[in-house]
């Protein structure tokens, strides 16, 4: 028990740690907010395509289908290895020559756009199809309806399954260390080369938690909200 | 020449839903001014016969000609031709996430390049004809569903419609908030509003309608003023809805 303690929890190890792996933590953040901000701009996007009507929208709706289906179904670390490590080896302008960071945030990013467009869809599908009549009936067109009546009420429905995504997401920017990339799980690993204790990993941990316990409390926060109002009009 | 002088003119309009053939070779004429009650069972065509006028239902044979235009040739520009058709819905369908205002301004805005000032001010006009200016700035769940259907159908006016399509804008209403809604639609009628209504308010009907027409399985089995079709029905299957209709007291 002690030598686990100590191990983990040593308090100068800790302390050491913090400075270290905070630095890498950085990275972190930076890789989760631009991923994020992609994400749900691309993601509304393919959730868009993928419901266009029309027989000439067909070939994108099957682009967005195959595009989703495809990266909900490979692994984050498989698609960073493969964008990290393949994309140099095939010597092309501009997409050969970007930094490890922008290959995490790409993998990031294509990865959890599929999962997002899903968590979009499904809003868009909860409007209840009489609101689209009663748009288009205003003369209103498709893209208006889309714009003004179909997805504020959708991607209000879906602001707390889209924030239990990014918490995976903020999670997710540690599998990006695989690649090579300096943050907070590769300076807790170079710690615990340099001074034989694991109190790096603990620290990593500590600041992901930190990280992701307002996005859960402001997630159940607003779970609460809509069950009291949706309470409140049953009355 | 005939089709000219009516404002709407239907003739052998033709629906299916799969197999289920909703309306059969229907012909009706509505002139400039006058009201048209649809009237018949549920299921008899009432609703889908309406939604086909603002082509939200696409027509399977038959042509409609509105205001001079053949609308279902697939040349028309349905965004357009809606701007001109209000139809108003019995679950009223306003939009929920917007105020009353909102809700209302929204078509003038982005379909007939109206300002915000000029679109409110007309709002706000409507909203007082109806009594519910100082609901302007509520979300819709706050309002009865009187007060709802009532902002639901000056939404439609906001358009300055031609033609209103009214689909049995009473039935989701507790009985006592049906008046207000009935009130409103008497005054547009009184106003020269050309409109066609499904109803089951027959002393409405009798009431308000130039004509009446009884919709049976997807046909207009009959149809004529309203003193002739309440008092002396010809049809014996409309003497026996009417019947029905007046055992359930609703006339």
């Amino acid at each position: 028990m002690g030598k686990f303690l100590h191990a983990f929890f040593s308090p100068l190890g800790l302390r050491r740690a913090v400075p270290q792996v905070w630095d890498g933590f950085q990275t972190n953040v930076k890789l989760m907010v631009i991923a994020e901000i992609l994400v749900l701009v691309l993601a509304l996007v393919v959730a868009i395509v993928r419901g266009l009507p029309g027989r000439w929208s067909l070939p994108f709706r099957g682009l967005a289908i195959a595009y989703t289906d495809f990266f909900r179904g490979t692994p984050l670390i498989l698609v960073a290895y493969v964008i990290a490590l393949g994309l140099p080896s095939l010597k092309l302008a501009v997409v050969s020559s970007q930094s490890l960071f922008v290959y995490g945030v790409a993998a990031l990013t294509l990865v959890y756009t599929a999962y997002v467009t899903e968590v979009y869809r499904a809003g868009i599908e909860s409007v209840h199809p009489s609101q689209r009549m009663a748009a288009r009936s205003l003369g209103l067109t498709y893209a208006q309806t889309m714009t003004h009546v179909i997805l504020p009420q959708a991607i209000r429905r879906v602001v707390p399954p889209l924030l239990n995504d990014f918490i995976g997401l903020q999670k997710d920017t540690a599998i990006i260390t695989v690649i090579g990339l300096t943050e907070a799980i590769a300076q807790a690993g170079f710690y615990s080369n340099d001074f034989f204790s694991y109190a790096g990993y603990m620290v990593a941990a500590i600041f992901f938690v930190i990280l992701t316990i307002p996005f859960a409390r402001f997630t159940d926060y607003l779970i609460k909200k809509r069950e009291r109002r949706e309470r409140a009009q049953l009355v | 020449m005939t089709e000219t002088e009516h404002f709407v003119s239907v003739s052998g309009l033709t629906k299916r839903f799969g197999d289920n053939e909703v309306l059969r070779d229907i012909d009706l004429t509505v002139d400039l001014h006058n009201v048209v009650c649809l009237i018949g069972a549920s299921g008899s065509g009432k609703s889908t016969l309406l939604r086909c006028l603002n082509l939200l239902e696409p027509v399977d044979a038959g042509t409609i000609v509105i205001d001079g235009e053949t609308v279902t040739n697939g040349k028309v520009d349905v965004n357009a031709l809606r701007r001109r058709i209000g139809i108003v819905f019995q679950s009223f369908n306003l939009f929920p996430h917007m105020t009353v205002m909102q809700n209302i301004v929204l078509a003038p805005r982005k379909t007939q390049g109206l300002s915000k000032q000029e679109a409110e001010a007309k709002a706000r006009e409507l909203l007082e004809r109806i009594g519910l200016l100082d609901k302007a700035d509520e979300f819709p769940d706050r309002l009865s569903g009187g007060q709802q259907q009532r902002v639901a159908i000056v939404r439609a006016l906001a358009m300055d419609p031609k033609l209103m399509l009214l689909d049995e804008i009473t039935s989701a209403l507790d009985p006592q908030l049906v008046s207000d809604v009935l009130s409103l639609v008497r005054e547009m009628a009184e106003s020269g509003m050309t409109m066609v209504l499904a109803t089951h308010e027959m002393s409405f009907a009798r009431e308000v309608a130039d004509k009446v027409c009884f919709l049976d399985a997807g046909s207009i089995l009959e149809e004529g003023p309203p003193a002739e079709m309440f008092s002396a029905p010809r049809e014996p299957r409309t003497r026996a809805f009417l019947a029905r209709v007046l055992e359930a007291g609703r006339i």
